[in-house]
């Protein structure tokens, strides 16, 4: 299987300062993760766990501290901006908030057109067709009516089908969706899921979807990957991680499913406490203050992450043989 | 025994570009000790009946109609000053985003304090009230003398809690009290709110848009579309037995686990509650839509003991 997108021991860093005191906090700590060409991979994580991060750091939207970004094989951690440009088209991005991903003073054809422009030159005209078509293809229809619109004058699910268009309009091979759901009501959720599905059926796309929803994961992904506080700390097929979990972290977060964890016949694991600081995280095992099996091991030392046999592996000291 | 009657609410807000029907004609009760989660999508008018039930609609909001009898008083009667006195004391409010609900400036002592002082407790009464509260909600007595920002978001929202029982109401309403936070903590709060309904006997009115999260921890469920009651059943008979096609398209659009089919999705739009389609509400998206539902406004329908339709198939 060929890849896509390679990330290798990326570690990224933010300076945040409060009352003047300049504190660095570590978001993604040493993460290495493949994505296959027409894969769907999925990140799933907490707030503060540092997968919104790692995407776009995969899209090499922010340049890490260390390790590599691997795009298409070629190393592009480092590449100045005038040469990722012509890569960007090839990589985008459908955030979370539609709102904030098109800027509220265009209308919704002048978001369309200008990638066109910026990147093909694509003539006036032509880019007006296309930004039609674009439209017509994610369900805006006639396409017409919502050209000259302004975000403010659709609803969620309408503009997120509208950065959809933008996103997809360059023809992308790599897809960063980052929670693209979930300031949607669960009847249109699945509409802008399948709308996702469809084109990366027709256009042979690889997706990372990042989310909090371990539920939806498990219907649309290839494979997963589960963060906690800046590290990967589980990763394997979609079948093995949900019917089998491994780490504490990930049966943690299957069992507090409403409705669903009493259904999937799993051991249940219930946490104490909130994720910690990223800027402060606690030695030895991150999960250890919150771990109801956590051993003597877990307070000192950082497990590493263990490779447990078919592609699956898990950062944990139980599996440490 | 009923703690709350509702009865013909009905709200509306008088907007620029319109006039919209946000709570159209609802009714129910609740027992003693009840959950009653309320679930309903964006727009479907359950955080406006939620805040009426405290009479604290904001402008430009009206309540047109109807009664909230809370202990035998209709508190939509009642003077800005006895309301403000039953608020907090006999039915009290938590709120979705624990980030905005507390003074940032001040510590949680001085506003908790503040919120006793207001409703007539005495200053050493009031320390003991937030050391057993803030102890009930499972927080360390230092939290006391924090600030907001120095606390979690799982914190902050068990402070809220605590605040919102700390003077023992009957009714704690609480509106999507953990959308805002991880599913983690979410399923911790819950817990606790499941915890303080059995040790203090209060009713909950749990405000929400997941009906898992109904179904799994409310004692009945009500479903509200466009401001209207759709379907109403406690939960075991709702689980087992559906029968609003509204109900049927919000459970079928959850998705569950390791299937490999997508869950189902519900065509078009909510409606614009400012021009409400003629006859039921729901017909524009209803699959089973029939002449008389374009036309005529279905009733509640008693389909079995206390399971409640509002729909023309079962007329």
């Amino acid at each position: 299987m060929s890849t896509i997108v390679e990330l290798l021991d990326v570690v990224m860093d933010f300076e945040t300062s409060s009352l003047g005191r300049k504190q660095k906090v570590r978001a993604v700590d040493r993460v290495s993760l493949r994505i296959n060409k027409g894969e769907i991979y999925g990140l799933v994580g907490e707030s503060g766990s540092g997968k919104s991060t790692l995407g776009r750091v995969s899209l090499r939207l922010y340049k890490p501290v260390k390790g590599k970004v691997i795009f298409e094989n070629k190393d592009i951690t480092y590449l100045p901006e005038r040469v990722i440009r012509p890569l960007r088209r090839e990589m985008q991005l459908i955030p979370q908030d539609p709102y904030g991903a098109i800027n509220p003073a265009q209308t919704i054809g002048e978001a369309l057109i200008e990638p066109l422009q910026v990147h093909f030159n694509t003539s006036k005209e032509e880019a007006f067709n296309r930004a039609c078509r674009a439209l017509e293809e994610v369900g805006l229809i006639p396409p017409e009516d919502f050209m000259d619109r302004r975000p403010m004058e659709l609803s969620g699910g309408q503009l997120q089908r509208a950065v959809i268009a933008r996103a997809m309009i360059l023809r992308p091979k790599y897809i960063v969706a980052d929670e693209p759901t979930s300031n949607l009501d669960a009847s249109i959720r699945t509409s802008i899921i399948k709308l996702l599905l469809d084109f990366r059926e027709k256009y042979d796309q690889s997706i990372l979807f990042i989310t909090h929803d371990i539920a939806l994961l498990s219907l649309i992904a290839n494979r997963i990957g589960v963060m906690y506080l800046a590290q990967l700390v589980e990763e394997g097929s979609v079948e093995q991680v949900i019917k089998e979990p491994l780490h504490p972290y990930t049966k943690a977060l299957l069992s507090a499913i409403p409705l669903i964890s009493s259904q999937i016949g799993l051991e249940k694991v219930y946490l104490k406490g909130e994720i910690g600081d990223p800027a402060n995280p606690p030695r030895g095992c991150r999960l250890h203050p919150r771990c109801p099996l956590v051993l003597e091991e877990c307070k000192s030392r950082e497990p590493p992450l263990i490779e447990v046999g078919n592609g699956r592996s898990v950062k944990c000291w139980l599996y440490y043989k | 025994m009923e703690v709350l009657t509702v009865n013909d609410l009905w709200v509306k807000y008088y907007t620029i570009s319109g006039i919209v029907s946000a709570v159209s004609g609802v009714s129910f009760k609740l027992r003693k000790s009840e959950m009653l989660a309320i679930v309903g999508e964006s727009g479907s008018g359950k955080s406006t009946l939620g805040l009426a039930l405290l009479n604290m609609v904001p402008k430009p909001g009206r309540i047109e109609r109807g009664e909230v009898i809370l202990d035998g008083v209709n508190i939509l009667k009642s003077s800005p000053r006895e309301i403000v006195k039953i608020r907090g004391s006999r039915i009290s409010m938590v709120f979705q985003d624990p980030f905005t609900t507390l003074d940032p400036l001040r510590k949680i002592v001085d506003q908790f304090e503040e919120f006793l002082i207001e409703h007539g407790v005495d200053k050493t009464r009031a320390r003991s009230i937030i050391k057993e509260y803030l102890e009930a909600v499972g927080l360390p007595e230092r939290v006391m003398y924090s600030y907001p920002h120095q606390l979690s978001g799982g914190q902050k929202q068990r402070v809220s809690i605590a605040m919102a029982i700390a003077l023992n109401p009957q009714v704690v309403v609480a509106d999507e009290p953990t959308t805002a936070l991880d599913v983690i903590v979410q399923k911790q709060i819950m817990d606790l709110v499941d915890s303080i309904k059995e040790k203090y006997k209060s009713s909950i009115v749990l405000i929400t848009h997941d009906l898992a999260l109904a179904l799994e921890r409310a004692d009945t469920v009500m479903v509200m579309y466009g401001g209207n009651i759709m379907e109403y059943a406690g939960k075991t008979e709702l689980y087992g037995n559906m029968k609003h096609p509204y109900t049927r398209g919000l459970f079928e659009a959850l998705p569950r686990i390791l299937q490999k089919t997508l869950p189902k999705s519900l065509p078009g739009n909510p409606p614009d509650l400012r021009y409400p389609p003629p006859g039921c509400i729901f017909h524009p998206r209803c699959e089973f839509a029939m002449e008389k539902c374009k036309s005529e406004k279905p009733p509640l329908i008693e389909v079995s003991k206390d399971h409640i339709v509002a729909c023309h198939l079962y007329g």
